[in-house]
């Protein structure tokens, strides 16, 4: 009896351990965060920015479209065989554009991206921690933090926004193909009637604010298990598999929060 | 430190495309117009009841796309709904005083619009005028109940 | 000693988590001169590197750099101090993403104006000095580990520092990559007076270029002196690291139960299961 008691109050103490340790990572992250992004670059800072965007924008692009192109075509041909039971195919243009615009391109880009490029910083980053560059570089004189934090983090905030766009846009197209190329809507009305409801302030513009909610969320997070990790291979493989599992979680919550309040009616 | 110029490139056009991508869903999406607003004049229609319209719904006249509705407002005066429409401007100076306006909806479960459509009157509505001949939207609850009365008076 | 001293440690004491590595250490490191730091593996030698460095901080006591008290100074001052030293690490530490040519370069890129033709001279005189001219062009992952090395060296003495501190310069290394490495070492520290601290554990290559040497155990210093006296020293503790000796106050054996109560212990366990 003694003992189930005690174990109780054991695991009562694991718990808040745990969460005084949650609560320190995150105080580390957001000092982290504050201590990385805020500064102004210098003229070598936007050449190293320059080259991250390569590398996190660049070459998610191909992922990023050909994954949008499908979702809008299979958007189109889903949307089809429901809307056409209600004679209301020509709708057809605003369901697809309305889906794409208000959820699927930030949430998907946001995902994908988080599978190519965070974990993909995530890595790069334990690499050069485990070989001991990041604290080389501090005995250079040379703060890690502004020189190969910050470029990551503002290609990640600048690129996923325009790679949520190209998807938009690719989807839209492929909605198209399927819609009025194969089915048979008549074109006119899968334009006329995206235009009508779409607003571009409303549909457009809270898109790219959850894209780029998604981006800040999904690029700290690569970056901080980059640098937080411990410096093993193991460290590394580990801290890889938090990135995608932690920004992909933290992407669709919050993507209820953010669609509660824009359409919500919050 | 070594630049690249192809990688340069690539994060330029890179850029490039996003404006780009910006700009259709812009103007081909969301069908913001880049045409200056001198080219579209305004009339204005008081409704009983518009239903589910809203603003930006279309106005057609014989089906064509004419123009589209810019605001919807509650006459605090007589308490009925004031539409202001925008209108193309080669319909200025075309249309006749008792012009008609009337809520549609495209199929059973589709958007609503405004159909416009001539009469014969010859004198001419101009910008800022109101239509006075206006036919409000359905409303399924109401004809229900029209229905129904109607049977039970029978 | 009659040297001036360049660092001082003055019971220092360091713990990471409750693991105590450091016990109260006092060293002073002369100027000019190669200091050798030695010890088995796990006594914090690399640890006493980045306290020197100012990248960790000690939990009591404090490391003179001279004259400056390393961990009160601020941060800019801290960085200003630490353009005057190079830090060679155990793995090179080179940057992947550059070549071996800005890899060395970017020290002076960072902390100097100079402009590309004086940065091109300069590198290229460093790298001369470590042999590895022709390999400019190379990246990291091209190199051999020794090459990685010598390349790292050059990089770390791009700025003419005061003070060098080679982490486990001579580990993994062949028996040739290991002879230049112990070259360069003693020819820089005579060519550039450099102050040299050298932390190892391999004996015979540390002997042969150490003006004066401290042994670590158990987080404290068990023994110093130059080379000589440490070879003659008749401590069994010092005896056993500086002869190589498997056995000793340093057991071969992790701490465990006797190895008859182990064996007996789990036969009985698993007739009882």
């Amino acid at each position: 009896m003694q003992s189930r008691f005690q174990q109780g109050v054991d695991q009562i103490a694991r718990l808040g351990r745990k969460g005084c340790d949650v609560m320190e990572a995150l105080g580390r992250a957001g000092l982290f965060l504050a201590q990385s992004a805020v500064g102004v670059p210098s003229r070598e800072g936007w050449y190293l920015w320059l080259r991250q965007m390569h590398f996190v924008g660049v070459l998610s692009l191909a992922i990023v479209l050909v994954s949008g192109l499908f979702i809008g075509m299979v958007l189109a041909l889903q949307g089809y065989t429901i809307l056409v039971d209600f004679g209301a195919e020509q709708a057809l243009g605003q369901m697809v554009a309305l889906s794409l615009l208000r959820e699927l391109a930030p949430v998907v880009a946001a995902l994908l991206f988080a599978g190519r490029a965070g974990s993909a910083l995530t890595a790069e980053i334990g690499l050069m921690k485990a070989t001991e560059q990041l604290t080389s570089m501090e005995m250079i004189g040379v703060d890690p933090l502004r020189r190969v934090i910050a470029p990551r983090l503002w290609a990640g905030f600048v690129a996923l926004p325009i790679l949520t766009v190209g998807f938009g846009v690719v989807g839209i197209w492929g909605g198209y193909l399927v819609g009025v190329e194969w089915l048979g809507v008549f074109e006119g009305s899968y334009w006329s009637n995206m235009q009508a409801s779409v607003s571009f302030v409303s549909d457009v513009g809270n898109g790219i604010i959850k894209s780029l909610v998604f981006a800040v969320v999904v690029t700290w997070i690569a970056v901080f298990q980059g640098y937080d990790l411990v410096p093993t291979s193991e460290g590394i493989s580990r801290a890889t598999t938090r990135t995608v599992v932690y920004s992909s979680l933290a992407v669709l919550g919050l993507d209820f929060v953010l669609t509660a309040v824009m359409f919500g009616g919050l | 430190m070594k630049r690249s110029k192809t990688m340069e490139f690539g994060v330029g056009l890179f850029m490039l495309a996003g404006i780009v991508g910006l700009v259709f869903l812009g103007l081909r999406v969301s069908g913001l117009s880049l045409s200056a607003p001198s080219e579209t004049f305004r009339l204005e229609a008081n409704f009983a009841n518009i239903g589910g319209l809203k603003p930006r719904a279309r106005v057609t006249m014989a089906g064509v796309t004419v123009g589209r509705v810019e605001s919807i407002d509650l006459d605090t005066e007589w308490y009925d709904a004031k539409v202001t429409l925008r209108l193309d401007n080669d319909l200025e100076g075309q249309l006749s005083q008792d012009t008609t306006a009337a809520i549609l909806t495209a199929g059973l479960l589709g958007e609503q619009y405004i159909g416009l459509s001539v009469g014969g009157d010859p004198a001419i509505l101009e910008d800022g005028d109101t239509i006075r001949d206006t036919q409000s939207a359905l409303v399924l609850e109401e004809l229900i109940q029209q229905f129904v009365s109607n049977m039970a008076s029978n | 000693m009659t040297d001036v001293p360049f660092i001082e440690i003055e019971d220092v004491h360091f713990s990471r988590g409750s693991h105590e590595i450091f016990r109260g250490i006092n060293m002073v490191i002369p100027q000019g001169k190669v200091t050798a730091i030695m010890g088995p593996s796990g006594t914090g030698k690399t640890t006493l590197l980045k306290l020197i460095g100012g990248q960790l901080t000690p939990d009591r006591g404090r490391i003179i750099v001279d004259g400056q008290d390393v961990h009160r100074l601020s941060r800019k001052a801290l960085f200003t101090l630490r353009k005057r030293m190079g830090m060679l690490f155990q793995s090179g530490a080179l940057f992947s993403d550059l070549d071996v040519f800005e890899n060395v370069a970017f020290p002076l890129r960072v902390h100097t104006d100079l402009s590309d033709v004086m940065i091109r001279d300069l590198v290229l005189l460093k790298l001369e000095a470590v042999g590895l001219r022709g390999a400019r062009h190379l990246t990291p992952a091209e190199l051999s580990g020794g090459m990685a090395r010598r390349v790292a060296l050059a990089r770390a003495i791009a700025l003419d520092p005061e003070l060098i501190l080679y982490d486990e310069p001579f580990v993994g290394q062949d028996p040739i990559s290991m002879g230049v490495l112990v070259q360069l070492i003693k020819r820089l520290n005579q060519a550039l007076e450099l102050t040299s601290v050298v932390v190892s554990h391999d004996i015979k290559e540390t002997l042969s270029i150490a003006d004066y040497l401290y042994l670590l155990a158990d987080g404290q210093v068990v023994a110093e002196g130059t080379p000589h006296t440490l070879n003659a020293n008749q401590d069994p503790r010092v005896s056993q690291f500086v002869h190589g000796e498997p056995d000793g106050p340093v057991p071969f054996h992790y701490p465990a139960e006797t190895l008859y109560r182990d064996i007996l212990g789990q036969a009985t366990a698993t007739r009882a299961g």
